[in-house]
């Protein structure tokens, strides 16, 4: 699977894909395959607020439970209902029906900073 | 690269690389977690058969004309109920009752016998019985020699009689018997095994498990034998209520507190290690014990760890946890003040700082259709 070239990256495997100030966010199709089998993904409410790095989200495998971070600070907008019924979806499409939830973000720029597709793929590598 | 510690590695290393598993440190061993899939592995043992990799678990052989007397000292259970081609499942205690491993013994021979015991704690508990011999036992190490298979699920009978055209008896279950498969090698076959399935556990010479593994897979493949991983062995062992030792099976706590008092045997002549604090402790009444639960509804999968309560009042810890792939919900083992430990009962698990309701259940969760 390849790496959308227009999403932003974390150290942390998580995508960030920016529209105006809404950031959607998920985890990268490398992540999803060492997590294996997702069975459960705890979203976060809409409406709370957070900081960049902060554990937002948790995704269940088989095996364990991992935090999500968010990125970049801002307030949640949004979370994929879709995931309580089939949280295998992250695992099937990571970068498109797998997302997690969504961002208000308090500064657009931040998300900027972030690593672009080819940066990621080089940390993927190292 | 941080340096990391040298773990050994299974006779089957190259076997499971060139079936792509992913590999996970597991009890000083690099083990495969995983081949295709923890969850599609599962179902396969359910429905077919899988195959296991175990040879990183430790084998002991016991022999001698006072093996028997001297096996009743330093294991809980009284192996003078066992016949020749028969298996016991015993523990190993520490002077206090707590326990220090769990396992499964084969009388080989009245004067023979073959203990298996978790990687984990091979070491230990070799150095544990070393320390407790007497004259006229000898104890061996013969783990290193010794390659292991568990073929699981309700095919594997099927699975064997296909590779082996020329055999004409296997072991009924819980039994085990010689097997010449390999031109005079020495080599058994167990019905045994750690899934809630029917099964067989196969050891041969360590040089001859590669030739083992690729015959069954060759010949299981049609039959939808795949091989199967640790993640899948632990998902299929909680739903079979079977505990793990390092979970919920620990020193600290006895055997009554962890769901095996059935292991015990008061009858013996023998004054068995831990038989005093035993006795007392029965007399006393057992204050925690190991039960099933599952989680009421769909979602987050507790794990082990996290405090159970009842009304506010914590009662209790998950040992295992996880979901169940065969019922798709939350299940696990947990340590429950004794009183209320009643299958039926409604209980709370703290996931997250979150309440989230569970009951108590019968054991096994799952048990395998006659």
């Amino acid at each position: 699977m390849s790496y959308p070239d227009q999403f932003y990256y974390t150290e942390s495997h998580e995508w960030v894909s920016l529209e105006g100030d809404i950031a959607t966010i998920g985890i990268t199709d490398h992540a999803q395959n060492e997590l294996s089998d997702i069975v459960f993904v705890e979203c976060p409410e809409v409406g709370k607020s957070v900081t960049a790095k902060e554990a937002t989200a948790v995704v269940e495998s088989v095996k364990a439970a991992s935090d999500i971070y968010a990125p970049v600070a801002g307030e949640i907008s949004a979370a994929n209902d879709e995931l309580e019924n089939d949280p295998a979806l992250v695992n099937t499409s990571p970068h498109e029906q797998g997302w997690i939830f969504k961002l208000k973000v308090t500064d657009p720029a931040e998300v900027e900073s972030l690593m672009d597709h080819s940066a990621y793929e080089k940390f993927l590598k190292n | 690269m941080p340096e990391k510690p040298s773990l050994h590695l299974s006779p089957l290393d190259s076997a499971h690389r060139k079936l792509k598993a992913r590999m996970t440190p597991f009890a000083g061993w690099e083990m495969p977690v995983q081949y295709e899939g923890i969850i599609q592995e599962h179902h396969a043992v359910r429905k077919e058969a899988g195959l296991f990799d175990i040879c990183h678990m430790g084998e002991f052989r016991v022999s001698g004309p006072r093996a028997e007397s001297w096996l009743n000292t330093v294991l809980s259970n009284d192996v003078r109920q066992i016949n020749p081609g028969e298996s016991q499942y015993t523990l190993i205690l520490n002077d206090r009752g707590g326990i220090i491993d769990d396992l499964l013994i084969y009388r080989i021979t009245e004067q023979d016998y073959l203990m298996i015991v978790n990687a984990s704690r091979r070491e230990e508990n070799y150095d544990w019985l070393k320390e407790q011999l007497t004259d006229n036992v000898v104890l061996e190490d013969i783990s290193s020699q010794t390659g292991a298979l568990a073929l699981q699920g309700p095919l594997s009978l099927e699975i064997l009689e296909r590779a082996f055209p020329d055999q004409k008896q296997f072991p009924k279950n819980r039994k085990i018997m010689k097997w010449d498969i390999f031109d005079g090698a020495e080599s058994y076959i167990a019905r045994s095994g750690y899934t809630g399935e029917d099964g067989f556990e196969i050891l041969v010479p360590t040089e001859l498990v590669t030739q083992l593994w690729d015959l069954i897979l060759d010949k299981g493949k049609t039959l939808g034998c795949v091989p199967t991983g640790l993640g899948a062995r632990d998902t299929l062992r909680l739903e079979a209520s079977l505990p793990l030792n390092g979970n919920d099976l620990d020193q600290k706590f006895s055997p009554f507190e962890s769901a095996v008092g059935f292991a015990v045997s008061f009858d013996k002549p023998e004054k068995f290690i831990g038989r005093e604090r035993l006795r007392d402790q029965k007399a006393a009444g057992i204050e925690r014990k190991l039960i099933p639960f599952t989680m009421d509804q769909k979602g987050a999968p507790p794990r082990s760890g996290y405090s159970i309560a009842i009304k506010g009042e914590e009662v209790g810890i998950v040992t295992s946890g996880g979901v169940s792939p065969t019922l798709g919900q939350g299940i696990g083992l947990a340590r429950i003040k004794s009183e209320i430990a009643k299958p039926g009962q409604a209980i709370d698990i703290d996931i997250r700082g979150r309440n989230v309701p569970a009951t108590l259940q019968t054991r096994p969760l799952y048990r395998k259709s006659d």
